[in-house]
């Protein structure tokens, strides 16, 4: 457990990474926030109502999402492509406890992370959304859980792109297919009829993030924030599970 | 003592290993020995549990490497030299590999001065030299002190020093009664190195016993004859039970015959000789003999249609 924070400290993407997910997560709070609060006057009484400033100052942490599974990505698959894997499993021949150890380092480290950069993004959006233009408080009903919430979807991700990792053993290939299910999966789904989509769209992790983001439900077409969430908890489990199969199966 | 037995390991189709039996003793350096291809790193792999064998198993001390509770303090490796993260430090790597195994951070140091990098210690290993990066990674397998140590292909990027250093290096770690096991595809260099040698050609055991033994069975002493009358010469030294060999050159090669006895022959017959000398064929021409069947990739001669080709 110590060696592998070791090893993530030590890498100076690790570091670079980070800081970059903050800077962006951050900047888009205050820009989204920003923008309404400077345009709020030429907004539709339909819009100002169903305006949700909890949501508005998270629409950051889908980049955190982004490059969380990256990072997720490359604490795994930089050990392959450098084959410090090797060293790694002479040092430790209990593969399973290899992986074990790397997710709960990756998930303390992607959950601080995380909750720091949703509490943040909130503190800072909600204080550039002034008067007349509504903001929320903590206090109100489903904000902490929506801020919270945003934090834990970062850090369950950061696992899930580490299992897919496991599995594919190959930086592009893994980033690929983390961006896909993230993103370009729902993109083309949205291309299609809703009828067939809509079922397929609920289960994908950008839905059900925006579910945990938002104070107002998202009504019929996404689970309720913690159903979904515990559904993500599903993939990350699963990914992990699988790569943890096949580390032990292959030869490294 | 690490015991390997009846090691099979399957590629898809291509057997790298092939039913491999050996043992290799405590207190002295053994040699590994193969062509390229021929197993030898499939081989430490699998001892080091890195890689499954299909059938057999390898066990250190008895037992298997991935039952190791701290395998860094009971065996060390280097496999490949390279084989760390470019943008962590030398010692960064060291100590995520010491915190593994409870080895203290003072141990750290101490590697990375016997293995001479203490100027470098706190510099990313993507600007390692080749040399370099072999240091580190005898540093990282010296560090939980192992009474078992592998190391393939150590001298590989090594200047005259460096590979000096590690000959010396491994035979100080044999006399202090550990097991040291040593891959290389130079025969020359495991004759300076080891005392007891493993062989392989494809994946099969060729041969194992101690380097004097190799060297009496494979490497024979002959006398070098030229003289204008061979024939002559060739009936009278059979005759006195010698084993000769015409070689492409016309000169004949002597064995089990000495070379006084060659010239007090020719003297009594008449026979004059050009030239009488006694050769001992290298270990270099043992190891090509014996593993001239195994070789994997031959390079190809370059000789007659090539050479003319150039020569035009």
């Amino acid at each position: 457990m110590r060696a592998e924070w070791t090893k993530m400290r030590t890498v100076r993407s690790t570091v670079w990474t980070l800081l970059a997910m903050a800077v962006i997560t951050l900047g888009i709070a205050a820009l989204a926030t920003s923008t309404i609060a400077s345009r709020w006057n030429t907004f539709s009484p339909l819009r100002r109502l169903t305006f949700d400033p909890t949501s508005m100052s998270l629409r950051g942490l889908l980049f955190s999402q982004l490059i969380i599974g990256v990072l997720g990505v490359l604490v795994m698959s930089a050990e392959y492509g450098t084959g410090t894997i090797r060293a790694t499993l002479a040092a430790e021949p209990r593969r399973a406890r290899v992986l074990i150890a790397k997710s709960a380092v990756f998930f303390v480290l992607a959950a601080v992370v995380g909750e720091v950069l949703a509490f943040g993004g909130f503190a800072i959006g909600q204080s550039l959304l002034t008067s007349p233009v509504p903001h929320a408080t903590l206090s109100q009903p489903g904000v902490l859980r929506a801020v919270m919430g945003g934090g834990l979807v970062i850090a369950v991700l950061g696992l899930f792109a580490l299992g897919l990792a496991t599995i594919i053993r190959h930086s592009a290939g893994a980033i690929t297919a983390y961006v896909g299910v993230l993103l370009v999966v729902p993109i083309i789904l949205q291309t299609l009829p809703s009828s067939f989509s809509e079922p397929i769209l609920k289960f994908m992790p950008f839905t059900i993030s925006n579910a945990m983001t938002s104070v107002a439900s998202q009504g019929s077409t996404a689970f309720s924030p913690w159903v979904g969430f515990s559904i993500l908890v599903g993939y990350a489990i699963v990914s992990l599970a699988i790569g943890g199969w096949l580390l032990a199966k292959r030869d490294a | 003592m690490i015991d390997v037995r009846g090691v099979t390991k399957r590629f898809k189709d291509n057997v790298a290993v092939d039913d491999l039996h050996f043992e290799v003793p405590t207190g002295v350096v053994t040699g590994f020995l193969g062509p390229n291809g021929s197993g030898k790193s499939t081989t430490m792999r699998i001892i080091m549990g890195l890689d499954h064998a299909d059938q057999g198993e390898a066990v250190i001390n008895g037992t298997p490497y991935r039952k190791l509770a701290q395998p860094l303090r009971e065996v060390g490796a280097l496999l490949e030299a390279k084989a760390i993260h470019p943008g962590r430090t030398a010692f960064n790597h060291l100590w995520f590999l010491a915190q593994t195994n409870g080895i203290p951070r003072r141990r750290v140091h101490d590697v990375i001065e016997l293995v001479g990098l203490d100027q470098v210690a706190n510099r990313r290993v993507g600007k390692f030299s080749l040399g370099m990066g072999q240091r580190l990674g005898i540093a990282a397998a010296l560090l939980g002190d192992p009474g078992t140590l592998l190391f393939d292909e150590p001298i590989n990027g090594l200047d005259p020093e460096g590979i000096l250093w590690v000959r010396n290096l491994l035979k100080g770690l044999a006399s202090e009664g550990r097991t040291v096991f040593v891959s290389s595809h130079l025969m020359s260099e495991m004759a300076l190195t080891a005392d007891h040698l493993v062989v392989i050609g494809r994946g099969r055991l060729i041969s194992t016993g101690s380097v004097g033994e190799f060297i009496a069975t494979n490497a024979g002493q002959y006398v070098r004859v030229r003289t204008p009358r061979p024939d002559e010469l060739e009936g009278l030294l059979e005759a006195q039970g010698a084993q000769i060999r015409r070689e492409g050159d016309g000169s004949l090669s002597v064995s089990n015959l000495s070379a006084e006895q060659i010239g007090i022959t020719s003297g009594n017959a008449g026979i004059s000789l050009y030239e009488l000398s006694p050769q001992s064929a290298s270990l270099e021409d043992a190891f090509m003999e014996m593993t001239r069947d195994s070789v994997e990739y031959h390079g190809q001669r370059l000789d007659g249609a090539t050479a003319t080709t150039i020569g035009k």
